[in-house]
């Protein structure tokens, strides 16, 4: 593991018209790191994510990914959209989803190489699905689609892997296999995953990432022992407060003291 | 037979089955686009605001003595130029996309009427573009229609795999360094083009029936978009030829026949799809 940032953000200043979402956040996470970002919702996750890809731009302050300004960072990243977005019924193969990741290297008009093929398959290799690369992605099962988009996200050889909410709805123990895939991957690339969830997380997760609304702490390296006690336990205070009553904020933000 | 004997005997028959055929396969291609982004609404703005340039081009032909201008002409400038405007507004401002597209189809279709009711001899114009009039076509359209077809194909199918990133992931197609938004207005000038190719065949109001049926029809048989594609195009083909031949012995409207035809098939299929499907519902 070397001490590269992958990604770097020092005063960051966000807002929606009036509405802010970061006033002067800081965030480092180290090439090699497996990081979590944690928070409610609302909490400005997504925005996180937007930011780093470059498809919203700060009021102020400095955004570095992999050293580069967030745009042109891109085809160095592998991004995973949350899936809810995506048409399930759009005639597809599995194959064809892949190689849409290919589309920057692709030639402008023409067809597909056999370079984008090999590659296709490698990357399905790697979420173990190469087996079902001419299957119809209609037909999936949700957690093999959330693996093909992985693999789309693979299939361009990022390094840095940014997934937005990979496990939402999973049955758990699927959840738990797509986060042991991701510590494999974890090997060779960064990987940052947004959840809103903690539980499968603090498992997994070398940093954990807490975003909510102004605040954003980044313990970095290895978690400390009363850290992933912390993460545990305000995953606790939530369960509970969602039984009870409506969370507030501010016991949310428990997560991130 | 007649329809046969005839088709080998009278030069206009064979130019409507080749103006079926050639329009089929720019509508099974872009028809199959339209079906998976689901703009069928935004499709159907531009094939009504195409009237204003039918319109216009017919006045200016018949009152101004303009004889190049012909009415495929006009309805080109017209479908682009409304693909365009609908294409940059839907772009821009998403609330208001539908109530934009409401109003630049009922314009255009205004000025259409008010153009062609100041050209002498209107009804039967109006009504053939409004129905279509495949056995009218002339060799100069066949020809207009057969470039604008192989235009169509051309770009529909030479961007296959930039389109298909377009319509089933935009955001990811963009982060890949895809120029989402030219291709998302080069899929509506292409659906423009394919509609004036389609306005010969059945006419304006049944145009979007032609574009999306024979898709709806191959949809529940393919997999993949090209799959979809191949199938659609042989099914509107089968589709534009088998209205003409139904049409041609009792001489009824053509364009009617054919989605008439087209709309029966469509719900045969759904049914035997939702047949098939039972058992699993009520288990």
């Amino acid at each position: 593991m070397t001490t590269t940032p992958a990604i770097v953000v020092e005063n960051l200043h966000f807002a929606y018209n009036d509405d802010a979402v970061f006033t002067g956040a800081h965030l480092a996470v180290h090439e090699g790191d497996f990081a979590g970002v944690v928070g409610p919702n609302g909490g400005g996750k997504t925005t996180l994510l937007k930011l780093l890809l470059g498809l919203l731009q700060p009021q102020q302050g400095v955004i570095r990914v992999l050293g580069q300004e967030p745009g042109a960072a891109r085809q160095a990243i592998g991004y995973m959209p949350q899936s809810v977005d995506l048409d399930p019924a759009f005639p597809i193969t599995v194959r064809d989803v892949v190689m849409t990741g290919c589309l920057s290297q692709h030639r402008w008009f023409g067809r597909y190489t056999a370079a984008n093929r090999a590659a296709a398959i490698d990357a399905l290799r790697d979420v173990k699905l190469a087996e079902l690369a001419d299957r119809s992605f209609a037909n999936l099962s949700g957690g093999q689609r959330r693996r093909v988009l992985i693999a789309r996200a693979l299939v361009a050889k990022p390094r840095l892997l940014l997934l937005d909410e990979p496990t939402a709805n999973l049955d758990p123990g699927v959840e738990q296999s797509f986060y042991e895939m991701l510590k494999r991957l974890n090997e060779r690339l960064t990987v940052v995953v947004v959840s809103h969830d903690l539980s499968f997380v603090s498992e997994y997760v070398r940093s954990a990432i807490c975003v909510n609304r102004n605040v954003v702490v980044h313990p970095t390296g290895e978690l400390p022992p009363e850290m992933i006690g912390s993460l545990m336990g305000a995953r606790q205070r939530i369960v509970r407060h969602d039984h009870i009553d409506s969370s507030t904020g501010d016991d949310e933000e428990g997560c991130c003291q | 037979m007649t329809f046969l004997a005839d088709v080998a005997q009278y030069p206009f028959l064979q130019y409507a089955l080749l103006t079926g055929l050639l329009a089929s396969v720019a509508c099974g291609i872009v028809g199959t686009y339209v079906v998976t982004r689901r703009i069928t609404y935004l499709a159907g703005g531009i094939a009504h605001s195409v009237l204003g340039g039918l319109g216009v081009a017919r006045y200016l032909q018949k009152v101004h003595g303009w004889e190049w201008f012909h009415p495929y002409l006009g309805a080109l400038i017209a479908g682009l130029l409304a693909a365009l405007i609908i294409g940059v507004i839907s772009l821009r401002a998403k609330q208001r996309e539908d109530t934009a597209i409401g109003a630049l189809w009922a314009l255009g279709m205004a000025v259409g009427i008010l153009f062609i009711a100041r050209t002498p001899g209107y009804d039967q114009d109006l009504m053939s573009y409004l129905f279509g009039n495949i056995l009218m076509v002339s060799p100069r359209e066949l020809w207009l229609i057969a470039a604008l077809d192989v235009l169509v194909v051309a770009v529909g199918l030479g961007f296959y795999n930039h389109f298909i990133a377009i319509i089933f992931d935009r955001e990811f197609a963009r982060l890949r360094g895809v120029p989402v938004d030219f291709f998302y207005l080069l899929l509506l000038c292409l659906t423009a083009v394919t509609v004036v190719l389609l306005v010969s065949v059945v006419g304006i109001i049944l145009v979007i029936a032609l574009l999306t049926l024979p898709v709806a029809i191959a949809g529940a048989f393919t997999r993949t978009l090209a799959q979809t594609m191949a199938l659609a195009t042989v099914t509107s083909m089968a589709l534009t030829t088998g209205g003409l031949a139904v049409s041609y012995g009792p001489d009824l409207p053509a364009g009617a026949t054919i989605i008439v035809l087209a709309g029966v098939t469509y719900l045969l299929v759904v049914a035997l799809q939702a047949r098939r499907r039972a058992p699993s519902v009520t288990n």
